[in-house]
């Protein structure tokens, strides 16, 4: 292996890693859609609330196996010469669907469907019947209010609402509502089990730098609706799931409460911007959803607050024009994780770390002190 | 490896049909590779020399909003080569300049992709606690994460199994129920939910999501009429054939393969890519397995590749001319770092690290880096974590390997939960390590390692080669790009591969067997370059690190004590050529198989003593740790 000289030209340089989304008031576009196609209630210009249905289909109910050879101890073949009832047939709970009376009507032997539905099939093959519950209604509510800008038909609609929308880094559970609760005083504060009251109930609550495990299963135990907290420990959320999690694709845990993370695991303080958005709109109804895909095609949990108080902004992400001397960023891996500054420097030549490790920096302006990070490890923050 | 001509990499037929200049008149050739954290970009040069390496830019992956393009992180990586380089290769509006001309532009573009990460699947079946099951083994044994198992009878109605599918987004699902000839109603049933939830692939609109059935052959026809048009859909044997016998082998290569041709390289902005690129796109696994498969070729030995990324480890192997590879899609130092935590235990990543650190502390920082994929390690703390969380995903992958690398070897009736008797076939790997006598590593982690001696600790820690061994290492991460490069310049490929990829670490001696701490192990005797002879006697639990250069060798005397082997047998003396390296030549007397003191205070001491006597860390740092 040969060394090869280089060149160097200094020119400004660009970076990388795109901040999470916050947004005082935006419009976010959301696309509801139905499983399978159905009917949509709602028309192009209607308005919607978090709760209204706005389409609904009807899906095949549940297939229930009985296994009719074995009832009625004769083979599969024959089992259709038994049955007394046919393909497409209704039959009620507890109706005799089948008798086999061998030995002049010594032996009895009966099926009685276990349940009410229409006759599926019956199979030589296997000798199961299989009866199909009554199709079930589902619906497909709003999850946040707005108008209507779209119909999709026979599947669902586009809603846009107008609000402050936040991204958080990962989450847990699915799509929920309430009025947001702030109930510490500072990013810092800790959310434990005694600042959950039976009040709570139904709301979305915002803590500061961590979540204790006790307060997850008060909060769980009063059916408060969701919470959403600077940081977690690792350690909690395998004790609170009785699961240890591979990898960050979430949002389908068996759990009744929403959470959602700003910052990373452990304790962290919430950035200073979600914290106060969260703070102006405290007692305000809010739509999250901690659902989390961290692999390519990315999905981050989010929280939306509908409100028109203060003007729009543009969606855009400001990151578009790339990290220039000046830009407001966070650090996003120790040894400052967390801390908050401005680009002061972005030099061209390769800084070797503590580490050893040979990479393009940044320079960062941390409350008066320049400190050194690799490029990778900020990310940039709307201001 | 001493000449050209004993390449095997050839050109591909028609592959340069649409050069925009003579190959002779070329000068600056670009590679990339567009990983699934990091994309690297690699800039090559027509020298007095040949064609040589020039520069590396690198940046992170852009597959998260707001640019869920992987282009835009090709554009950042090229527009480091330009920071650096001061050539001109991006036009104003972000497009590669063509051919190069007065200081602006290169001559050809080329990449390798595994972009789309792990694999994440579903698989569903009849009955959960029968062809389920099985589907589920053969999914985790092809190196996926299972994401849900859909069954008839799991209880959950059919909307709402639909919806699961919709919302998991997996990248590939595998069907299976039914014996041969048995149950059809069901499975078309089970078959049915999946055509009716229509999913939805997340790496974009114009890829038709893989699907795997292996269930009742009796309905091939049917599954064909129903899943053809929806899905890219590939039928393998029944995996259980009969209610008695499991076979999840066609399946499990099947996952294995599907995977790596139609998921892994596929990203936000692949049909962007392509439009760039003037070879086809190349999976970054096939890149890697090439060079495994030249040094094979070139050094006519049995050998061990790697490729450590993001979401997946590969692992390669040429044994006795046989070319297997493996692709854990669940292991990784990245996407898939709590994985790995979660597949190893905390305990065994702990085990490496010879500072304290609390095990909670551990699982938060494994997890924000899971989080925060593109990240790098600023501290030696944080270096050290990364590490042993290496060494676990490699002896993870291995073992995978290790499953796919297999013979027959015989039939065993095993019962399982529940009373439910099958059969398995037996297999067993046919790797045998005191016959592996190189062993090759490539990847982010490996190859950006500050200090060569760190991946080729990582190396033996990982693989724990037994007699003697050679370690090479991909100098900045390039085996890849190479490999795909040599399908349209193969003498430009390998000029390159040969001088500046490939790096030799050194020579690794390692006894098998094991003894008591301070018991002899082995006496060696080296006659050194300058005919210095270095006489030794080595005990168990000793590392020690002679420097020998990396063109030069040495002669050795191997005499094993009667209760270790190098390679001769038991107690056998070799005499053998030890050839260096960068680090040298490392006598490894710690025992196979390496075994790591449990008491945490006695582990921490031995870790350093090892660490401290192959300089694996800046001394002087890890006594103030």
């Amino acid at each position: 292996m040969t060394e090869t000289k280089i060149e160097t030209s200094v020119k400004e340089a660009h970076a990388y890693t795109p901040g999470l989304k916050v947004k005082k008031r935006v419009k976010t576009l959301k696309t509801r859609l139905l499983p399978i196609p159905g009917e949509v209630f709602v028309k192009t210009g209607d308005t919607v609330d978090y709760e209204t249905i706005i389409a609904r289909a009807s899906v095949p109910g549940t297939p229930t196996i009985i296994k009719a050879c074995q009832l009625l101890n004769v083979n599969a073949e024959d089992l259709p010469a038994f049955m007394l009832k046919k393909v497409g047939e209704k039959v009620e709970k507890g109706e005799i669907i089948a008798k086999y009376s061998p030995f002049w009507g010594l032996i009895n032997r009966t099926v009685t469907c276990p349940v009410t539905g229409v006759i599926e099939s019956i199979s030589d093959d296997t000798g199961q019947v299989i009866v199909r519950e009554p199709p079930i209604p589902v619906d497909k509510k709003a999850y946040i209010p707005g108008k209507i800008t779209e119909v999709i038909p026979q599947l669902g609609v586009v809603i846009e609402t107008d609000g402050a929308y936040i991204q958080g880094i990962f989450g847990l559970g699915g799509e929920k509502h309430g009025k947001l609760s702030l109930v510490v005083n500072s990013p810092d504060d800790i959310l434990t089990e005694k600042e959950i009251l039976q009040e709570h109930k139904g709301k979305i609550i915002v803590g500061g730098s961590m979540v204790s495990l006790n307060a997850l299963k008060k909060a769980l135990e009063l059916g408060v609706n969701g919470i959403i907290v600077g940081g977690i420990n690792g350690i909690t959320i395998n004790e609170f799931l009785g699961y240890e999690i591979g990898v960050a694709i979430t949002g389908q845990e068996d759990i009744n409460l929403t959470i959602i993370i700003t910052e990373g695991f452990g304790k962290m303080a919430m950035s200073r911007s979600d914290f106060d958005i969260l703070k102006e709109f405290d007692g305000y109804d809010a739509a999250i959803n901690g659902t989390t895909q961290i692999r390519a095609g990315v999905i981050r949990p989010e929280i939306i607050i509908p409100h028109k108080k203060f003007s729009l902004e543009s969606g855009k992400y400001i990151f578009e024009g790339g990290m220039r001397v000046g830009t407001l960023v966070r650090i996003i891996r120790e040894p400052y994780f967390g801390k908050i500054g401005i680009v002061s420097n972005l030099p061209v030549q390769l800084y070797t770390v503590e580490s050893g490790s040979s990479v393009r920096v940044v320079e960062v302006n941390v409350e008066g002190e320049n400190i050194i990070v690799p490029r990778a490890n900020v990310e940039i923050i709307e201001e | 490896m001493e000449s050209k001509k004993e390449t095997t990499w050839k050109r591909e037929e028609g592959v340069v049909s649409h050069l925009t200049k003579l190959e002779e008149e070329m000068k600056y050739i670009l590679v990339t590779d567009v990983g699934s954290t990091t994309t690297k970009a690699r800039l090559f040069k027509k020298t007095n020399d040949g064609w040589r390496y020039i520069l590396s830019g690198e940046a992170p992956t852009t597959v998260e909003a707001p640019f869920e393009n992987v282009i835009m992180g090709v554009r950042n990586a090229i527009r480091e080569i330009e920071d650096l380089t001061g050539l001109e290769i991006l036009s104003k509006d972000g497009m590669i300049i063509k051919p190069y001309s007065k200081g602006h532009g290169i001559d050809f573009y080329c990449t390798t992709s595994s972009a789309g990460g792990g694999l994440q699947m579903m698989v569903a079946g009849v009955i959960k606690t029968m062809t389920v099951e099985s589907a589920n083994r053969a999914a985790l044994g092809a190196g996926s994460i299972v994401m849900d198992a859909i069954a008839i009878d799991d209880g959950r109605p059919d909307y709402q199994k639909i919806e699961r599918v919709r919302t998991l987004r997996p990248d590939m699902i595998l069907l299976a129920g039914g014996t041969d000839g048995g149950a059809s109603t069901l499975v078309m049933q089970i078959a049915e939910i999946i055509a009716a939830s229509d999913p939805k692939a997340r790496l974009g609109v114009d890829y038709k999501l893989p699907l795997v059935y292996a269930g009742n052959k009796r309905i091939h026809p049917a599954i064909n009429k129903l899943m053809g048009g929806k899905f890219a859909l590939t039928i393998v044997d029944n995996l259980r054939p009969t209610l008695e016998i499991e076979d999840t082998e066609p399946a499990r290569r099947a996952i294995h393969e599907l995977f790596m041709e139609h998921v892994m390289s596929h990203a936000p902005g692949y049909p962007s890519l392509m439009k760039w690129t003037d070879l086809d796109i190349m999976p970054t696994p096939a890149g890697e397995g090439m060079a495994v498969q030249l040094i094979a070729s070139v050094e006519k030995k049995n050998v061990i590749g790697v490729g450590l990324g993001g979401a997946t480890t590969n692992v390669y192997s040429v044994f006795d001319g046989r070319f297997v590879r493996s692709v854990s899609a669940n292991l990784g130092m990245s996407y898939s770092i709590c994985n790995v935590m979660k597949e190893a235990t905390i305990d065994n990543i702990l085990r490496w690290l010879p500072f304290k650190m609390e095990k909670s502390a551990l699982i938060d920082s494994l997890r924000n880096k899971m989080i925060r994929p593109t990240t790098i390690p600023q501290t030696l703390k944080s270096l050290m974590v990364e590490h042993a969380v290496a060494r676990e995903a490699i002896r993870l992958g291995f073992r995978h390997h290790k499953t796919i690398a297999t013979r027959l070897k015989g039939i065993k009736m095993a019962e399982r939960m529940g009373g439910d008797i099958f059969e398995q076939t037996m297999k067993e790997t046919y790797i045998d390590m005191t016959k592996i006598s190189i062993i090759a590593g490539t990847g982010g982690l490996l190859s950006h390692a500050p200090l060569r001696v760190q991946s080729l600790m990582i190396l033996t820690d990982a693989f724990q080669p037994e007699g003697i061994t050679k370690l090479y290492q991909d100098s900045v991460f390039m085996m890849p790009h190479l490999g795909v490069l040599s399908t349209a310049f193969p003498e430009a490929a390998w000029n390159i591969f040969e001088k500046d990829c490939l790096v030799r670490l050194g020579t690794v001696i390692a006894p098998s067997g094991t003894a008591k701490l301070g018991d002899p192990v082995i006496n060696i005797k080296l006659e050194m370059p300058d005919e210095k002879i270095l006489e030794k006697e080595v005990n168990f639990n000793e590392l020690i690190r002679i420097p020998l250069e990396e063109d030069k060798k040495a002669k050795a005397v191997l005499e094993p004590k009667s209760n270790f082997d190098i390679g001769g047998g038991l107690g056998k003396k070799i005499e053998s050529i030890i050839y260096g390296g960068v680090v040298g030549i490392v006598i490894d007397a710690r025992g196979r198989p390496l075994i790591i003191p449990k008491e945490d205070e006695e582990r921490r001491r031995t870790l350093l003593n090892w660490y401290n006597s192959v300089d694996f860390y800046p001394n002087d740092k890890l006594k103030v740790l």
